[in-house]
């Protein structure tokens, strides 16, 4: 699929911000200023843009603990996030949310969870309503290997397929559920998708480190969701550059690995060799969108440790409509 | 005014909303009943007859039978509510919380706070709880208790049928989830209810007996069983006001405090077994803000720390009887 240059520089510009939003918060975060459990994103972002470049503010999303990259790739703003984050009550979510409850429901981002796993019933209904207004609108459910053995995960496949929702449960496969591998905990050990196909569900997989194999294979699946065949799964294998918590030592990795997958499996690394040896893009092109966003990352801190502060009394504002 | 049984005020209000309102979705364990059977849908019509010819009115797409799957229920309630609907979902049985009670607690009551007030989940989770039916320790439940201390959700106890229409018509309208729980035992109750649009405001119990020696406060199945003893008692002289909350949370502290500094005696009455009940709730609110009208202890009659029993003679040793609440009225009108 032939991208337009226009479209080749938005979806590195979105992954650029990812990853430069991370780095800038794993580096925040050692330094005692962000309180809080943190998990990034950092190393999966052609999953996040290679699927959001294809959705519109009415098709939805359901994110996990690891939810900035998908937040940012679904058109959260930055400062707001930054904000969030900080615990301002400037903060997209007023400093109510924090990094693992991060959404916004006008950009369609129906929420970063807590709960792993939690988002799949969730997206099942956002997908109902999807249904209901006939508009070929869909909800995609991003999970990981931790959530695929939730039985939540399990209970909406099933719904879905049954009601015929247009429901995508997208499997993003770093190999790691907080500390436990993959080829440790899950059953099937090959792969998350074959348990979607034991639900009767077409399934897609493809190479999460690459950003053309996100995007082209969403189209298929997103051709087919929207053309009211119900719900569909997809897995993508991909890597996790960070810990599962900011902190986490990581001594689960192997020896070598993390500089390994840095090397060899770095999305915008691969993305970058891809359009310049295509002579798509010009080396320099992406040089000054790396310069823009790590100045915009930059003032999004700024902003974020200059942002007022909640006080005592929001404690208990927004806990209902109207009581 | 028109007669008619509880469960079918609760089935023709969600008829109505669906007829006027195309964004109220319904979705549930055999809410339509008999798919995918030679019996075909409709078949059942809701297991409880509250759903019954929903399918035949307003198709599969608003009428959604769901597989056993209740933590699916809960959360594609949440995502139909995100996502500008309306959903009226049914948990059947009170006691199936548990298996959804991340979706219920972590999800659906936390959205609006987590996401800075800037969405609603109009959510209405039904289930019918209560003991009586003999249906054991498993299906016999009353959790209002657990629900209530959830910021987020609002819980719902119609006692009456026009309290069961003007409730749930409340609970259409707002944009708050609501947990709305029906007493099996009150299904087949008849009585008057008003016609027109009637609403109930939450948070505002109704006196359903007034008299001036003791409260009663209540809620569902045991809001008649106050009702009985206080008639009964008013022959002897001895007054009772018999305050029915309709909801725990909110919860109408105000009317229990105006009441009991009338009376200057309680007696509350809950279902649940009594450790952090709803009589624990109400008596704590009152030991501390009406203390000084207080001219005897509180009585709280509540069923016994133990699951719900399944034989007939322990259950109904079970649940608070008419006998144990007269007790408890006497104990603190007779108390020197």
């Amino acid at each position: 699929m032939q991208l337009s240059r226009e479209a080749l520089l938005q979806a590195y510009r979105r992954m650029k911000i990812i990853r430069e939003f991370e780095e800038r918060l794993h580096n925040e975060i050692a330094t005692g200023e962000i309180a809080g459990f943190t998990h990034l994103y950092g190393g999966q972002e052609a999953v996040a843009v290679g699927v959001c470049e294809h959705l519109d503010n009415d098709d939805k999303i359901v994110s996990t603990h690891r939810g900035h990259g998908h937040c940012l790739a679904k058109g959260c703003e930055v400062e707001g996030m930054m904000k969030e984050i900080w615990g301002s009550s400037e903060g997209l979510c007023k400093g109510k949310g924090g990094s693992m409850h991060i959404a916004d429901v006008d950009q369609g981002m129906l929420g970063a969870n807590g709960i792993v796993g939690a988002g799949a019933p969730i997206a099942v209904g956002a997908a109902l309503a999807a249904k209901l207004d006939g508009k070929g609108k869909v909800a995609i459910t991003f999970s990981g290997d931790g959530a695929c053995n939730q039985g939540t995960t399990f209970e909406a496949m099933n719904l879905a397929v049954v009601t015929k929702a247009p429901c995508i449960f997208l499997f993003e496969n770093n190999h790691y559920s907080e500390h436990t591998g993959f080829r440790y905990a899950v059953g099937t050990k090959d792969d998350i998708a074959s348990r979607a196909e034991a639900f009767g569900m077409k399934v897609w997989r493809g190479d999460g480190t690459d950003f053309f194999d996100v995007f082209d294979t969403m189209r298929e699946v997103l051709d087919y969701v929207r053309a009211g065949n119900g719900p569909a799964a997809v897995e993508f294998d991909t890597e996790r550059f960070f810990g599962h918590f900011e902190g986490d030592p990581q001594r689960y990795r192997g020896k070598g690995e993390l500089e390994r997958i840095r090397k060899e499996r770095d999305c915008l690394t691969k993305f970058r060799e891809s359009v310049t040896g295509a002579s798509l893009l010009e080396a320099s092109e992406l040089d000054a969108i790396d310069q823009e966003v790590l100045d915009q990352i930059d003032n999004s801190v700024d902003a974020a440790r200059s942002a007022a502060r909640p006080t005592a009394d929001d404690v208990t504002t927004d806990v209902y409509v109207a009581y | 005014m028109t007669k008619m049984m509880y469960r079918d005020a609760i089935r023709s209000t969600i008829f109505e909303a669906m007829e006027q309102d195309d964004s109220v979705v319904v979705l549930g364990e055999d809410v339509v009943g008999g798919m995918g059977t030679d019996g075909g849908p409709e078949a059942i019509g809701g297991i409880w007859s509250t759903s019954t010819g929903f399918y035949d009115a307003f198709g599969a797409d608003r009428v959604i039978d769901t597989p056993i799957s209740e933590s699916a229920i809960v959360g594609a309630a949440g995502g139909l509510a995100l996502a500008g609907k309306r959903p009226v979902a049914e948990l059947m049985f009170a006691d199936f919380i548990g298996v959804s009670l991340d979706q219920i607690w972590n999800q659906i009551a936390k959205f609006r706070y987590m996401f800075g007030g800037k969405s609603t989940c109009p959510a209405i989770i039904r289930m019918a709880y209560g003991a009586g039916f003999n249906a054991g320790a498993q299906h016999s439940q009353s959790v209002h208790h657990i629900l209530a201390s959830m910021p987020g959700l609002k819980v719902v106890m119609p006692a009456t049928p026009a309290d069961a229409r003007g409730l749930l018509r409340e609970a259409l309208r707002g944009q708050d989830p609501v947990i709305f729980m029906e007493h099996k035992m009150l299904y087949g109750m008849e009585g008057e209810v008003p016609d027109g649009d009637y609403t109930v405001p939450f948070g505002h119990a109704r006196l359903a007996r007034a008299g001036d020696d003791v409260t009663l406060v209540a809620t569902g199945l045991m809001v008649s069983r106050c009702e009985q003893v206080a008639d009964k008692l008013a022959e002897e002289g001895i007054g009772c006001d018999v305050l029915d909350l309709r909801t725990v949370s909110p919860m109408d502290e105000e009317a229990i405090l105006d009441s009991v500094e009338q009376t200057g005696r309680l007696v509350v009455v809950d279902e649940a077994p009594p450790r952090c009940n709803l009589a624990t709730d109400v008596s704590a609110i009152v030991a501390q803000k009406a203390f000084a009208s207080l001219k005897a202890p509180i009585e709280m009659v509540s069923a016994p720390h133990s699951p719900v029993p399944f034989a007939l003679e322990l259950e109904q040793a079970y649940l608070p009887s008419v006998d144990r609440i007269e007790q408890a009225v006497r104990k603190v009108t007779g108390w020197q």
